[in-house]
């Protein structure tokens, strides 16, 4: 009896044995949970996650951004372990008590055991910043908090798992607005101070890092007033039920807001995020240009800053009044000439390794952006390009002083987001062409693409060549919003952000691009402390993405059309065997 | 009809261009080679020298180049992810250096220090091995039947997360090897410089290879892993137990990564995280070139690209007066590497996968 679930037997029996077992069975995927969790908590420790985020504050004073990780991974750990918890709601507490006391202790245990050894030798945040954080500055005399403190968290958790949804959802929102707003107190309070009509208000609300106590309770009661409001009201619902017609009139006056809204943006914030808001266009830009290539075609190409480079450094050559300047030309006609320098680029890189197959591809342009990079610092180029000290003094765009409302990095903003426009408009208009269906067939099924008559090599060419001419245009934006092009700013990381953006975003999927720079390029840039851990995060997502939803966060429409009728297929396979069948 | 007539001309013109790049690069390497020689500006023993470099240099690319090729035969996936699990490697293979260092055995005698430079290895190797179990249990093999580029997607979040793991557990700086100093001694023989850390790392390369070697073709689950890579379902129809082998591959060209990481450390002394980026790609550009899924093919790949890498900057671009050719001798692996992937995928050798592929 006691191994009787690890034995295989025919389907029934073992269910029924299942339910018999079910109680156990259930308490030991808890413990499963609780340690896993604890894992969780001790790697966020140890790879410096907590301590990093710890000088910066959620609630201003009561609560730090490293206990909210802590304490949201108790969280965690409650939900999921009383999701796995028999029925029935003191089970679920003590289920989420249970998992929470076992990933505290695993804490405890570290904290004692740092007391004890130094384990800094061997883990550099295996400190006694870190031991201080997790027992509330009491060292190893609070070695016990840990355990009390998610063991209560989890127990929490487990009791808001099993309250009526009605009371659970705005809960769980008001949690999670709480943290989105504490987290972006920064970037709303700036541009709230420098109105007369709303400082109050943001000092009231905001302190200069997180939330002040009355933020916090106005941003919880705003969110749970505004979940019940909604819920009252039937928004959703209503929406859902409008005519096509009606609920076209609707959007046209919030597409035309949204537009305002993002034309007033870098306006409204500080220089420092109009320069944020700058560069997540400028990658907004680029994700689109990889669309093409990456998102339609399927082509894998992880030397996207190979382009990135031609078009700055010839932005550079060509504008530049300093050293290495050879033209001096105006920005808006050497821009064409970058654009159209990549394109050829492009076609003379594509040429000889669009033949070979899918993974190799992504290999070798990876390789072809290495030689760039090289080829760029190298003493070789020096004389032409600066090597390391690069191009200097390229001029703006536009002469403007620096109080008008195109000065520095908002006039670049304005390009971008303009050049972004005309590049998401050519790939919308390619994706709905005879060549952009090309493209997709040759993403789904290569060799039959070939049996329907497509040249492969012409129409993967044409793919590549046009991510190449907007990586250069990316390239030539981006050296005149630096004002220079150095050799190090040439690197792998510039083409793993916009494949990374696709993948996360959504392959062919114009708003998934927008959604993934906004999630990968602007709040890395914002915040100093996930900048740090921002490539950990893109290798979690990459895998997490794979794994749950391979189409992206915002799968384009054809993917998911693909998806709906595999299963409306499905359904009717029963059906469709006899016919076969009479058809034999 | 004009359709038919524009697709040949692009054909053509694709060939075309392929040949003129193919005739560029031998004349580089012909031109440059004999005005190099010609110039007589370096004696026979910095060739001698270069040469041994790029042994050492070839047995380290070769010992990860075998996980690549491993890999790669028995799932048609390009484990992007291992150059981290050779760093990772380097890294524990440090910190039980270091451990052995404080208890003053390392340097006690010649016989201690041989026998910490395998104990390093094996705790290199244990710990590389279990990792890689790991990445390929919560990786990889959810997304064993996915098309092809979705595993090499998240093999190379897989490698993201392991770089940024190890710089966020022990920050971006350089760890230095301890000195072995028994090993960084000349070997008496007059006409080379040769360090006793060379011919450890020749000899140590050589014997793990062999010992790889002997487990694919004789040992019973080194018979399954290729089975395997030949075809899974028939294997498993055979009562092969795939996931199993598969395991087995990962584990085994992980050792071989950690064990090539410690002899990284040793040779180069210098380790951070980021160690394992270029010495990764170099390896798998030293298993297309022996030809992937090809085991010796591995061996000769890396042993090649040593020399290239090595000797190839001086002899090809000195003579062209290229400044400072060494500086692009990276670029020389990584031109090494989209040559072969464009006109020989194959590889040397020829590839050992079997026809199911696309």
């Amino acid at each position: 009896m006691a191994n009787a679930p690890d034995v295989p037997t025919a389907n029934a029996p073992e269910a029924a044995e299942e339910q018999v077992l079910a109680p156990r069975a259930d308490w030991r995927g808890v413990v499963r949970v609780g340690l896993l969790g604890g894992a969780v908590g001790l790697y966020l420790c140890l790879v410096g996650i907590v301590p990093t985020f710890d000088p910066r504050a959620l609630v201003a004073g009561i609560i730090s951004l490293g206990d909210t990780a802590l304490l949201g991974t108790g969280l965690a750990i409650g939900y999921l372990a009383s999701l796995r918890s028999p029925d029935g709601p003191r089970r679920s507490i003590a289920a989420g008590a249970l998992a929470g006391t076992i990933a505290g202790s695993l804490l405890t245990l570290f904290v004692i055991l740092g007391s004890i050894l130094d384990l800094r030798a061997i883990a550099l945040h295996a400190s006694p910043v870190t031991y201080g954080i997790l027992t509330f500055g009491l060292g190893v005399a609070g070695s016990w908090i840990p355990t009390v403190v998610l063991g209560l968290a989890g127990a929490v958790a487990g009791g808001i798992a099993v309250l009526p949804r009605r009371v659970r959802r705005p809960i769980i929102l008001g949690l999670m607005s709480l943290l989105v707003v504490g987290l972006f107190a920064g970037v709303i309070r700036t541009p709230m101070l420098a109105s007369p009509l709303t400082s109050a208000l943001g000092r009231f609300l905001f302190a200069p890092e997180g939330l002040t106590v009355a933020g916090a309770i106005v941003t919880l009661i705003a969110a749970i007033g505004g979940q019940a409001l909604s819920r009252r009201l039937g928004v959703r619902q209503r929406v859902r039920e409008m005519p096509e017609k009606q609920r076209r009139r609707l959007s046209i006056p919030l597409l035309v807001v949204g537009v305002l809204f993002v034309l007033w943006l870098p306006q409204g914030v500080g220089s420092f995020f109009a320069q944020v808001v700058a560069v997540v266009t400028l990658y907004v830009l680029m994700g689109f240009g990889l669309n093409i290539t990456l998102g339609l075609a399927g082509l894998l190409d992880l030397g996207f800053v190979a382009f990135f480079a031609v078009g700055a450094y010839t932005v550079g050559l060509l504008t530049a009044t300093g050293e290495f300047g050879i033209a001096g030309w105006p920005f808006w006609a050497a821009v064409p000439f970058a654009v159209v320098l990549s394109m050829l680029f492009g076609a003379f890189l594509g040429l000889p390794i669009l033949g070979i197959r899918g993974d190799y591809l992504a290999i070798a342009t990876l390789g072809f952006g290495e030689i760039i990079r090289i080829l760029a610092g190298s003493d070789l180029m020096k004389p032409l390009l600066g090597g390391p000290r690069g191009i200097t003094s390229i001029p703006k765009p536009i002469e403007a002083s620096p109080d008008s409302f195109l000065a520095g990095p908002l006039q670049i903003y304005y390009i971008a987001l303009a050049c972004a426009v005309v590049v998401a408009f050519v790939a919308i208009r390619l994706r709905d062409s005879r060549l952009g269906r090309a493209w997709v067939a040759i993403r789904e099924d290569e060799d039959v693409a070939e049996a329907m008559g497509i040249n492969l090599v012409q129409t993967k060419l044409l793919a590549y060549m046009l991510g190449a001419a907007f990586a250069g245009l990316g390239g030539a934006i981006f050296a005149t919003l630096l004002g220079a092009i150095i050799s190090s700013s040439i690197n792998l990381f510039v083409s793993i952000n916009v494949a990374a953006i696709i993948i996360v975003g959504g392959m062919g999927s114009i708003p998934g691009v927008v959604l993934g720079s906004i999630f990968l390029i602007g709040i890395p840039e914002l915040f100093r402390e996930f900048s740090e851990y921002r490539f950990l995060f893109y290798g979690v997502a990459l895998i997490a993405m794979m794994i749950y939803r391979p189409a992206g966060l915002l799968p384009s429409r054809i993917v998911k059309r693909e998806l709906h009728t595999s299963d409306a297929a499905q359904p009717a396979d029963p059906t469709a065997v006899p016919v076969t069948e009479t058809g034999r | 009809m004009h359709v038919r007539l524009a697709d040949r001309l692009t054909d053509l013109s694709i060939a075309g261009f392929l040949w003129a790049f193919r005739i560029g690069v031998v004349l580089v390497v012909v031109v440059g080679s004999y005005l190099t020689l010609a110039s007589g500006k370096y004696s026979a023993d910095t060739w001698v020298n270069l040469i041994v470099t790029g042994l050492t240099l070839g047995s380290i690319y070769a010992l990860v180049a075998l996980g690549y090729t491993m890999v790669y035969g028995i799932l048609r996936m390009i484990n992007f992810a291992h150059g981290e699990i050779f760093m990772c490697g380097a890294f524990a293979g440090y910190f039980a250096a270091v451990a052995l260092n404080q208890i003053g055995f390392l340097n006690a005698s010649w016989v201690t220090s041989l026998v910490s430079v395998g104990i390093m290895i094996l705790v290199a190797a244990a710990f590389s091995t279990l990792l890689a179990v790991l990445v390929e249990r919560v990786a990889y093999r959810p997304l064993r039947n996915a098309p092809r580029l979705i595993p090499l997607i998240s093999a190379i979040g897989a490698s993201f997360f392991l770089q940024y793991t190890v710089r966020g557990w022990l920050g971006p700086g350089v760890y230095a090897y301890p000195d072995v100093t028994v090993l960084s001694q000349q070997v008496p023989i007059d006409f080379i410089r040769l360090r006793w850390i060379d011919v450890l790392v020749v000899t140590s390369a050589l014997a793990m290879m062999a010992g790889l070697y002997f487990f694919v073709m004789r040992t019973k689950i080194g018979t399954a892993i290729r089975a395997v890579s030949e075809d899974k379902a028939t294997a498993a129809l055979m009562g092969i137990d795939v996931n199993r082998a598969i395991v087995t591959t990962f584990a085994v060209g992980a050792a071989m990564a950690g064990a090539a990481g410690v002899l990284f450390g040793l040779m180069f002394r210098q380790i951070n995280f980021f160690s394992g980026f270029e010495p990764g790609l170099k390896a798998f550009t030293a298993a297309v070139l022996g030809g992937i899924g090809n085991v010796p093919g591995a061996m000769l790949g890396g042993l090649f690209l040593g020399q290239i890498e090595s000797v190839g900057p001086t002899l090809f671009l000195d003579g062209l007066n290229v400044p400072s050719p060494s500086g692009l001798a990276k670029a020389i692996a990584f031109v090494m590497l989209v040559l072969i992937l464009v006109f020989r995928p194959s590889g040397i050798l020829g590839e050992r996968i079997s026809g199911q592929r696309a």
